[in-house]
């Protein structure tokens, strides 16, 4: 089994100190420049609006209601929108009233007949676009003015351009800085030697004797040890039994993969998903809560989501230093995206699936052994346990790794500590009532209640 | 139905008979591996420059590599669906109503599926006609995954496409459209609707089309006796629940007579209720399990059979007919004669004999009986074989008359008696096609074979009975590229509608009369409202008719029919043909399961034998003997039946066996496209001439013995009354439970006191939660063995083969014990054993008591390990691996497990089993566990056992947690019932009750505090889970 072994702590946020710092010192300025630009933007579009939309609110509008399908320069389930307006008057000939009239009601036109809309309509799979009559005429143009402003694309290279600068510097400030403390450790070992020179050169010549006779004379103190047959044999009994000690430690974790961080073929980010976006886990496991699996999602339920999120746009502050440190850019998360849309055949530019998939095979990471029967359902949702517990803080797991040892000692532990569920619970009352009366306890644990016989799990 | 995947390597595994990917899947290396050339050479030994030394090194090496990559485990993959189907949820079984129409089981079951995949049949609850699965439907779910089902058509045994198959068949029909050649398909019986409406539409279609339908084993006397008095081709239906006495003629009711599936209500009425139980005569030659349930049985030969079914006709119509039978046979079927009249319409007479006349007459009795249990009037379609028409078919074909045969569901060559006949006559058809799931005797003289589906696999539809409807739908896709008979048929009839579409469209316009389809499919069977009215309306007229021309039944047409059963000649040796309850009339030779599960009565697996009497035996100089290592051994015989003669056929002596008669099972003796070891015993077909079971036969000794797979080789209970407890309904009605029923005694403190009051141990509280305890009536188990198969399934038995079973390594978490008396019946076992003096007499009577009667009592017991409370197995195991828990289950930690075999040595009731080898991933076992295709059909709950560790009965503790859990869940208390072991589940007979007796209200409560409850070995003190109900037998005499 692969390991990702334990990064050196010290050195890592010794290291990520450094590379704050540098970063700091560059990205200042990046920053700015990009604040500056889409400042510009947004007036230049506010200037060349001529219809009175706002499109700081269109954006708002934009992304509550049409985000969904549409996007502003790529085809999604319905078409790309930017410059729509224009677009339609300058190919098609319609005007905003058209538009006014498709947002409100595109079924009514589609079986009224009209010509583009019974065209656009079977252009994309005849998915019939959501009515809108709630719009007003007034927000429609908000929103048709968010989608005239130009794409704010140079914002996302000047942030690449500084990123790359970020990630090449990273590298090399890590050598220095190795460098320059073995520097200091070399001239701290010297200045040692040389202070301890000069103080006996004052010491002979201050007349100081230092003696060396009288130890001279003495046994050796690993002679003595040696004569000492009971300090020998108390030493190597204690030789003995660390090191079976040692042994026994080392030979106990065989088997037992805590910390197993395989690589994915797919880089999917726990810390993304659970952690930025808040998607509750059973979202995805859902078979947890039914079935002794916990189910790894099969992969329409992540096209439920990836469908119309194409590309990673990080979260609004841009990737952190360490993210950067890592590798993991936009650009990185965005081909991870390309190849769940690979797996399960998603054609991107033409929204519809191909039917070529290629399942994808992870690297199981919690490996029970055949013999011992585990039941997710059992304890998600009888007993109510957060996947936490078990699985650790997954919302920040980057890389997914196993938390737990998995062992039979650590089940056992927390059969012992942990206090049955019984809120809501028609099963245990009765159970529950005569067996706290028997044992004098007010809340049962759940090896009191026979979780700890051996064919409760093995069978 | 998830699964697309066609499990295949390479186009020429496609054909099973290419020698050479038989020769690459023996040997893992093509070439030989120089073993011998270089170790048996001395001198290049010497000349080689690997020294002792170097040789150390390199294993010191290669240990300390190997040792150390093992601290890494190994990279586990898992694959998710791309799309995952709606209903499936991994983890969770999905279950699907379908049925079982292969010709010969007609059942409505359920299956259990696991991600997609088949793993368990169960009972359809639902259904009320043969809604229960027999040991083989139970087992069919194997023959699924069998690896050597035929991947892909071919043709002369060299793989085709669809294409051409479908091209060849089409131009053949094509050419005899107007030709005075015939188009035959010879098919099973279907019993189908939608396929009776497909073969009406090719008569329409082809004016020279014959469909022909083909019972292996034919109930043709039965089918033509009630064709002549009520003019459908059908087989009269029984139900044995009202009766209070049944009859019968060789019948063996509780297998495979005349469909099978009536032991379900056979047992309702076994069972003592307000002091009353149904009585059971069998007379009959072979001991069949029937026999074995009997309360009284005469054994008869079967020309003996037909004299006393004529004399006994005689004396209820109060006319003397001269049979010529002896005074004693005589007096006893006045005796019967008498009970049946005082029974009166409560009384039913059946008979297996496949004679026209002895049918007729049964019919005629039960008619003026007026049988409760008689229920002509919705008569069951489950054999349709018409052997006139075979006959003439074989004779058309050899004269060329034949232009296209089409075969489904059959393998004639294999099973017809005269498949020479057969053969040469397919020669002379044009086209010949075969339909067959395996590569058979009759797919290999064909010209084309269709590969088949498994009924899993397919849609359909049977009405097992007038008015009850059963639908089959599959519950995988095609594992292989193979296709059900019917979607090809009506392909070749240029209809493109797929048989599901054609199926749900007939039921549609004929079955459901606007009942809901979905709903159907559902349930698995359809019984309309508008049925159950019609049924009733017949049952009334019916019993309207009977009211009106009863009286005097008219026994003219009868008179003849007597005549010639009264004067039926008498041959020295009278062999009767059967089907075992394991094999049927096999079609599942190549089930591993099947062959492994021991005969009810003979207890022996992987074989089949003639049974002889031992009077015959002596006379003839046949012997059985167990051998050093505990096998049976038995001699041979040449068999001869009219011009044929079966070679080396093995005999076992068989108590109980009718003098002069003698029994050999059908199904047996399979040998083309089957793996080695599943080539087990002679073929019988050969000798049953005429499609008749009863056939004149002389036997001839030949030297050698025979090596028996026996699981049971103590016969006899040898007086030991306390493992298997029994008395007569009399003593039952009027003693005290204490007299038939005793407890057994120990003395304590120089005092005798019941061996239930003396403790070793210190009980524990088990009054709070879940307490399981097991409940079996012996009188309700008729040791059909449905519950072996369906723990076989469930908890993922290893098969062992016959070397191991011969070595009593078998694996069977429950086994059925059938015990013997060595008297006449078992009451008289005990006198003698009690009434020995001295330990010289114990020690010759007992050598006496080893033998059983010539007609004696039989028992079955079903054994499983007793989860006793007390265990002994608990104590002696120096890890721990077994232990008790609160719920009353005994658990087996098989990791723990470090096989020193204590348990299984201190078990009283010898239920542990030891895994002697690796049974999975080992070719050496090749019984579907060492390939992919086979394990499928494992349960993913239940771990599969390991070298080195005991295993057993866990009271399907999967089961039970799963239930608990589902409560849990659902947060709501468990109602009885819900609590299910593999085996109470599968017992249809209610002989298995499985459930928690702290629920008071539950039915195993009620049961144990039953009078008739008694643990086995109760003077152990072992305290088990499982219990008893003594055995009642309805005799007079004893």
């Amino acid at each position: 089994m692969k390991k990702v072994p334990y990064r050196n702590y010290i050195s890592k946020i010794f290291g990520i100190c450094i590379v704050v710092f540098l970063l700091f010192s560059t990205s200042l300025y990046s920053q700015e420049e990009t604040l500056t630009q889409e400042a510009e933007v947004v007036e230049s579009v506010a200037e060349a609006d001529t219809s009175g939309g706002d499109p700081a609110k269109g954006k708002q509008l934009f992304n509550q209601n049409c985000a969904a399908c549409h996007a502003l320069n790529r085809k999604m389930t319905g078409p790309a929108l930017a410059n729509v307006e224009t677009r339609l008057a300058e190919e098609e000939g319609l005007d905003k009233e058209w538009l006014y009239a498709w947002i409100k009601n595109s079924a009514g036109m589609i079986s009224a007949g009209d010509t583009y809309a019974v065209k656009i309509y079977n252009e994309y799979n005849q998915a019939a676009m959501t009515a809108f009559p709630t719009l007003s005429n007034q927000d429609i143009d908000d929103i048709l003015a968010y989608t005239a402003a130009p794409p704010p694309a140079p914002v996302a290279a000047a942030a690449d351009a500084a990123t790359q600068v970020a990630t090449s510097e990273t590298g090399i400030s890590n050598e220095i800085v190795l460098g320059a403390l073995l520097l200091i450790f070399g001239l701290l070992v010297m200045m040692l030697f040389l202070v301890n020179q000069t103080l006996r050169r004052i010491a002979q010549a201050n007349g100081v004797l230092i003696e060396k006779e009288k130890a001279a004379k003495r046994t050796p103190i690993w002679k003595a040890f040696a004569q000492n047959q009971f300090l020998v044999l108390v030493f190597s009994i204690f030789l003995l039994l660390s090191a079976a000690y040692f042994a026994y430690g080392w030979f106990m974790q065989i088997g037992i993969d805590q910390g197993y961080a395989p690589i994915q073929p797919i880089h999917y980010s726990h810390k993304i998903h659970a952690g930025d976006n808040k998607i509750e886990c059973k979202y995805c496991h859902s078979s947890a809560r039914v079935s002794k699996h916990s189910g790894i999602p099969s992969l329409n339920v992540c096209m439920n989501c990836h469908k119309s999120i194409y590309e990673y746009s990080g979260n609004p502050e841009g990737p952190s230093a360490e993210d950067l440190a890592n590798g993991y850019t936009n650009e990185f998360y965005t081909a991870e995206i390309k190849k769940l849309y690979k797996a399960v055949g998603w054609d991107e530019e033409n929204q519809q699936y191909t039917g070529e998939t290629q399942p994808v095979e992870w690297v199981r990471i919690h490996n029970l052994p055949d013999l011992a029967y585990f039941n997710h359902s059992q304890h998600v949702t009888v007993a109510g346990i957060e996947c936490q517990t078990c699985h650790g803080p997954v919302e920040e797991m980057e890389i997914m790794y196993q938390y737990s040892p998995l062992t039979m000692g650590w089940c056992i532990d927390c059969h012992r500590e942990t206090n049955v569920n019984i809120a809501d619970n028609e099963y245990y009352a009765e159970i529950h009532e005569k067996l706290s009366r028997k044992y004098g306890i007010e809340q049962l644990t759940a090896a009191q209640m026979g979780g700890l016989e051996c064919g409760k799990c093995h069978y | 139905m998830a699964s697309n995947k066609k499990y295949w390597k390479s186009e020429a595994e496609l054909n099973p008979n290419d020698s050479i990917v038989e020769t690459l899947r023996q040997n893992e290396f093509p070439e030989e591996i120089p073993v011998d050339e270089f170790l048996g050479d001395k001198n290049k030994l010497s000349d080689s420059s690997a020294s002792r030394r170097d040789f150390l090194k390199y294993v010191g090496f290669s240990t300390a590599a190997a040792s150390l990559a093992a601290c890494e485990g190994p990279v586990r993959r898992s694959i998710p669906y791309v799309v995952q189907p709606e209903q499936i949820i991994p983890g969770v079984a999905n279950y699907y109503a379908t049925s079982i129409a292969n010709g010969f089981d007609f059942a409505s079951i359920l299956i259990k599926t696991r991600e997609g995949r088949p793993i368990k049949v169960e009972n359809n609850m639902e259904a009320n006609v043969l809604g229960s699965a027999n040991a083989r439907v139970q087992a069919s779910v194997l023959s699924l995954y069998d690896s050597t089902r035929l991947q892909g058509p071919l043709s002369n045994g060299e793989p085709i496409d669809w294409n051409v198959l479908d091209a060849a068949v089409k131009a053949k029909l094509a050419g005899l459209q107007n030709s005075d050649q015939k188009l035959v398909f010879l098919t099973q019986t279907y019993a189908s609707p939608s396929t009776n409406r497909l073969m009406a539409e090719y008569k329409a279609a082809y004016p020279n089309f014959v469909h022909i339908t083909y019972d292996a084993i034919s109930e043709e006397a039965a089918l033509t006796a009630y064709e002549n008095k009520y003019g459908e081709r059908a087989l009269a239906n029984y139900n044995f629940e009202k009766a209070d006495l049944i009859v019968s003629f060789g019948a063996d009711i509780l297998a495979d007579w005349q469909g099978g599936g009536y032991d379900s209500g056979y047992s309702k009425g076994r069972v003592p209720a307000n002091g009353k139980m149904s009585r059971h005569v069998q007379l009959e030659a072979n001991l069949s399990l029937t026999g074995a349930n009997a309360d009284k049985r005469i054994p008869l030969k079967p020309s003996a059979q037909k004299k006393a079914l004529a004399s006994l006709y005689g004396m209820l119509i109060n006319s003397n007919i001269n049979s010529g039978l002896n005074d004693n046979t005589i007096q006893t079927l006045e005796s019967i004669a008498k009970e049946i009249k005082s029974t009166g319409g409560r009384a039913v007479v059946v008979t297996g004999l496949d004679d026209e006349d002895a049918q007729s007459v049964v019919l005629a009795i039960n008619e003026m009986l007026k049988s409760e249990a008689f229920e002509p009037n919705s008569p069951r379609y489950t054999r349709q074989g018409n052997s006139k028409a075979i006959a003439q078919l074989i004779t058309e074909m050899n004269s060329g008359k034949v232009g296209a045969l089409i075969m489904d569901g059959v393998n004639p060559v294999f099973t017809l008696p005269n498949a020479a006949e057969f053969v040469a006559g397919l020669g002379k058809v044009d086209l010949s096609v075969a339909f067959s799931t395996n590569w058979t005797e009759t797919t290999q003289e064909v010209q084309y074979t269709a590969s088949a589906n498994h009924y899993l696999e397919s849609w359909g539809d049977a009405e097992f009975q007038k008015g009850h409807v059963s639908l089959m739908q599959p519950t995988i896709k095609e594992l292989f590229d193979t296709r059900q008979f019917q979607t090809a048929a009506l392909g070749w009839l240029g209809n493109d509608k797929s048989y599901y579409d054609y199926v749900k469209e007939t039921w549609e316009t004929q079955v459901l009369n606007g009942g809901s389809w979905n709903q159907a499919l559902h349930d698995g069977i359809y019984r309309s409202a508008l049925q159950d009215v019609l049924a009733a309306d017949t049952d009334q007229l019916a019993s309207d008719e009977d009211m009106t021309t009863q009286t005097e039944p008219s026994i003219e047409p009868l008179t003849s029919a007597l005549r010639r059963l009264a004067s039926a000649e008498e041959a020295e040796v009278e062999l009767t043909l059967y089907s075992k309850v394991g094999m049927g009339d096999g079609q599942q030779a190549g089930n591993p399961w099947l062959q492994e599960f021991p005969d009810p009565i003979t207890r022996v697996t992987w074989d089949n034998y003639i049974t002889v009497s031992r009077d015959d035996a002596n006379t003839w100089g046949l012997t059985n003997k167990n051998v050093a290592n505990g096998g049976l051994d038995g001699s041979y015989v040449n068999l001869t039946v009219g011009d044929t003669t079966l070679q080396n056929v093995p005999v076992i002596i068989q108590p109980g066996q009718a003098p002069g008669s003698i029994g050999l099972s059908l199904g047996y003796g399979r040998e083309v496209g089957m793996k080695q070891e599943m080539k087990t015993g002679i073929n019988a077909y050969a000798v049953y001439k005429g499609f008749k079971a009863q056939q004149n036969a002389s036997l001839e000794k030949v030297a050698g013995m025979h090596e028996f797979a026996c699981m049971q080789l103590h016969n006899t209970l040898m007086g030991r009354g306390d493992i298997i407890k029994e008395t007569t309904l009399e003593i039952f009605n009027t003693k005290d439970a204490a007299d038939w029923n005793k407890i057994a005694h120990v003395s304590l403190n120089h005092q005798e006191v019941p061996a239930t009051s003396v403790d070793l141990w210190d009980s524990f509280d088990r009054s709070i939660g879940h307490h399981f305890n097991m409940s079996i009536d012996l009188n309700a188990c008729t040791g059909c063995g449905a519950c072996v198969i369906a723990c076989h399934a469930e908890n993922n038995i290893a098969v062992v083969g016959k070397t191991e079973v011969r070595r009593s390594r078998d694996m069977h978490w429950l086994r059925i014990d059938r015990y013997y008396s060595s008297e006449d019946t078992f009451e008289q076992d005990n006198i003698k054993k009690d009434e020995f003096s001295g330990a010289f007499e114990s020690k010759t009577g007992f050598e006496q008591m080893e033998h059983a009667a010539t007609n004696p009592q039989v028992a079955f017991q079903p054994v499983m390990c007793q989860h006793c409370n007390h265990a002994p197995c608990e104590t002696v195991c120096p890890v721990a691996a077994t232990t008790h828990s609160r719920q009353g289950q005994n658990h087996m930690a098989y990791n723990r497990c470090v096989g020193t075999r204590y348990c299984a040595n201190n078990c009283p009731y010898k239920v542990r089993r030891f895994n002697w080898f690796l049974y999975n991933n080992n070719d050496e076992f090749d019984f579907h566990m060492n390939n992919d295709l086979g394990k499928m059909v494992l349960n993913p709950d239940v771990t599969v056992r390991s070298r080195g560790v005991i295993e057993k009965c866990s009271l399907c503790i999967q089961k039970t947690q799963k239930t608990i859990l589902d409560a849990k869940r659902d947060g709501r208390m468990i109602k009885d019932g819900e609590f299910q072991t593999a085996c109470s589940a599968a017992c249809s007979n209610g002989a298995i009750v499985f459930g928690d007796i702290n629920d008071g209200e539950s039915k195993v409560s009620e049961l144990k505090e039953s009078d008739r409850m008694y643990h086995l070995l109760e003077s152990v003190g072992t305290q088990p889970n499982v219990f008893y109900h003594v055995k009642v037998r309805n005799t007079k005499e004893a």
